[in-house]
């Protein structure tokens, strides 16, 4: 087991941290200032890779299938909220799970209905494809990394937005009080719809993002989402660092898990077994650490209530 | 409430009727089509005892289902191919009877509900629902990498299972059995919200500060009814595995869980009828939208947003008005 492994696999688990922390933070905002489980948010990730994977068939820049990605995810948040989620705000959550199921449903038929059953793909672009060599001499993915810049950027405009603008001082009202920040004068209605295309912009772009590692294809969004919820769960619903925090502890928990944990069986037992158990162990690895962290602090890492 | 009365007595009676029907006519795809939607219905009847009158989102209810369905698997696994499953402390060579194999689920799922239960009950809320999916997560993944039965491509048994006096491999046979073991279970659930237990547990629900100032333990009336439900949906999983004749790790997967709340929505939550009817209007969607078009999941989303939008209390309170003190 070499360090040049090592550092390779730590890069990875972050990358796909980062990645996760995009899904997760319009996730946790959503959930934090409206009060609402959207289920359809993994859609909107769908969404945000078809669309990159269709601009960038036709032009062929990945820069544009990128915005692409932003503003077809931004429109289909704007087009669901104000016709479906609006009226969830005040219903019981297992409304709002029935419903955003349904929304499940309509996007990833409607897709498929467009785009056929057939997986897309989105190419790397020439300028961000090719290795890497990093100080240390360990040659990495030039995408991969630029994934983690992007993230990382991201995340701390996503910080200054929150901490730093008006808008975030009325998002940071709206979680607290909603009564008190519309009888200030705020349209309220206006900033949850803002709120909402932020998030789906997030998720439209990491779909893109990843869209050009993985396949772009329908229910790509599901496994996602359900990672995403982990997250926010570890983190602690709301919390935007808890987001980051969780986010970035899924993705390296999964990583190096599934690359070390057989390694590790494999001192003790027959290869066939520690493979097999390793793999298994590894993918329960992060629900292992979710449940633990529920146990031992039961409204996550950093939230503050129920 | 005399109203919901006629209205599940009329559900209950088309629902076997159907059958029957089908029967006569001799249709049996529609009897194996009924009984999928009486064991789901069963499955999402355990769920609603926590899901309704615990107000305990579960989110990972597909746990008991699929221990109910590995139950089944295991033990005529082993008496299928005459390999004694050797326990440690004893040998045993497997059975194809239904109802040893249906204690053992029962049995199964109710201890796995009583320490998921206890585990995941510190926490409520969305956090409730997110520790449960974790648990059922684990067993999804143990279940894929549990290759001496099967792994990812689960196990098939050849031939149904036997129960003494039926031939279980005539479908309105089997029919019969799913259905006495829904009614049994309505029946259960009918007494038990009526009882001491359950009108504790729906103050448990709705003030649990109340409960506990009478000095009851709302976390306890909690974790029993997580148990019976889990039991419940165990039993199911053990029916639904015998109807197909086949278990695998998908019956472990969120989707299901996600499924059976659907299910109960559709219907009505806490509604003592509700995840019938929402079992026998899905499948049917799926039945009739599936034969009509392809992409008929963009339809099923239309009408299940339609009755979240429209019908708040799901069918049976667009039938029989909202939720009356029950």
């Amino acid at each position: 087991m070499s360090t040049i492994l090592i550092i390779e696999q730590v890069l990875n688990g972050l990358q796909s941290g980062v990645m996760l922390f995009l899904m997760a933070a319009g996730l946790t905002l959503i959930f934090g200032v409206m009060g609402l489980i959207n289920l359809a948010h993994g859609s909107l990730y769908m969404v945000g890779a078809f669309a990159a994977a269709a601009v960038a068939g036709v032009t062929g820049s990945f820069l544009l299938a990128v915005l692409a990605a932003l503003a077809a995810a931004a429109a289909a948040g704007v087009l669901v909220e104000t016709l479906v989620i609006r009226r969830l705000y005040a219903a019981d959550h297992l409304d709002q799970v029935l419903a955003t199921f349904a929304l499940i449903l309509i996007f990833s038929e409607g897709t498929r209905l467009i785009f056929g059953s057939f997986p897309l793909y989105l190419d790397i672009p020439s300028w961000l494809s090719g290795p890497v060599t990093l100080p240390g001499g360990i040659q990495y993915p030039l995408y991969r990394l630029a994934l983690i810049g992007v993230g990382l950027v991201v995340a701390m405009l996503l910080w200054a937005l929150i901490e730093r603008t008006r808008i975030g001082i009325q998002i940071r009202a709206g979680e607290n009080d909603r009564e008190m920040i519309a009888a200030l004068g705020v349209d309220i209605s206006k900033l949850y719809t803002l709120v909402f295309a932020l998030g789906a912009a997030l998720a439209g772009l990491a779909g893109a993002l990843v869209g050009a590692i993985q396949s772009v294809q329908v229910g790509m969004g599901e496994p996602v989402l359900i990672l995403a919820f982990v997250t926010i769960v570890i983190g602690g619903i709301g919390s935007i660092k808890g987001a980051f925090v969780g986010a970035i502890l899924v993705g390296l928990t999964q990583t190096l898990g599934s690359v070390f944990l057989p390694v590790l069986f494999r001192l003790f037992l027959d290869p066939a077994t520690a493979m097999s158990l390793g793999a298994s162990l590894a993918n329960m690895a992060v629900y292992i650490l979710m449940s633990l962290v529920l146990i031992f602090r039961p409204t996550g890492l950093m939230g503050a209530r129920a | 409430m005399i109203r919901e009365r006629y209205v599940n007595a009329a559900l209950l009676a088309g629902l076997l009727a159907v059958p029957l029907y089908a029967l006569l006519v001799d249709e049996p795809f529609t009897i194996t089509l009924a009984t999928r939607a009486v064991i789901l219905a069963l499955a999402a009847v355990g769920l609603n005892i926590a899901l309704g009158w615990g107000g305990l989102v579960s989110f990972g209810h597909a746990a008991f289902f699929g221990i109910g369905g590995y139950s089944m698997g295991i033990l005529a696994f082993h008496a299928q191919n005459f390999m004694p499953l050797d326990l440690g402390f004893m040998v045993f060579d497997g059975t194809k009877s239904m109802p040893v194999i249906w204690l053992v689920a029962i049995i199964t799922s109710a201890l796995a509900a009583f320490l998921i239960g206890l585990l995941s009950l510190r926490t409520s809320g969305v956090y409730f629902i997110m520790i449960t999916l974790a648990f059922a997560q684990m067993f999804y993944y143990f279940a894929i990498s549990w290759s001496r039965y099967g792994g990812e491509d689960g196990i098939s048994i050849y031939i149904r299972n036997d129960f003494p006096g039926l031939n279980t491999l005539v479908p309105i046979q089997f029919f019969g059995i799913c259905f006495a073991a829904l009614v049994l279970a309505l029946w259960l659930n009918a007494r038990l919200v009526a009882s001491p237990f359950g009108l504790a547990l729906n103050a448990a629900r709705q003030v649990p500060v109340r409960v506990q100032t009478v000095g009851l333990d709302p976390t306890r009336l909690k974790l029993v009814a997580f148990v019976i439900s889990g039991a419940i949906t165990g039993l199911a999983g053990a029916l639904f595995a015998d109807l197909n004749r086949f278990v695998s790790p998908s019956m472990f997967s969120w989707h299901l869980s996600g499924e059976l709340i659907v299910l109960i929505i559709l219907g009505g939550v806490g509604r003592l009828m509700g995840p019938v009817l929402g079992a026998v209007l899905f499948v049917a969607l799926e039945h009739f939208l599936g034969g009509l078009t392809t992409h008929w999941h963009i339809a099923l989303g239309a009408i299940l947003l339609g009755v979240v939008l429209f019908a708040r209390g799901g069918v049976i309170g667009l039938l029989c008005g909202p939720k009356g003190q029950s």
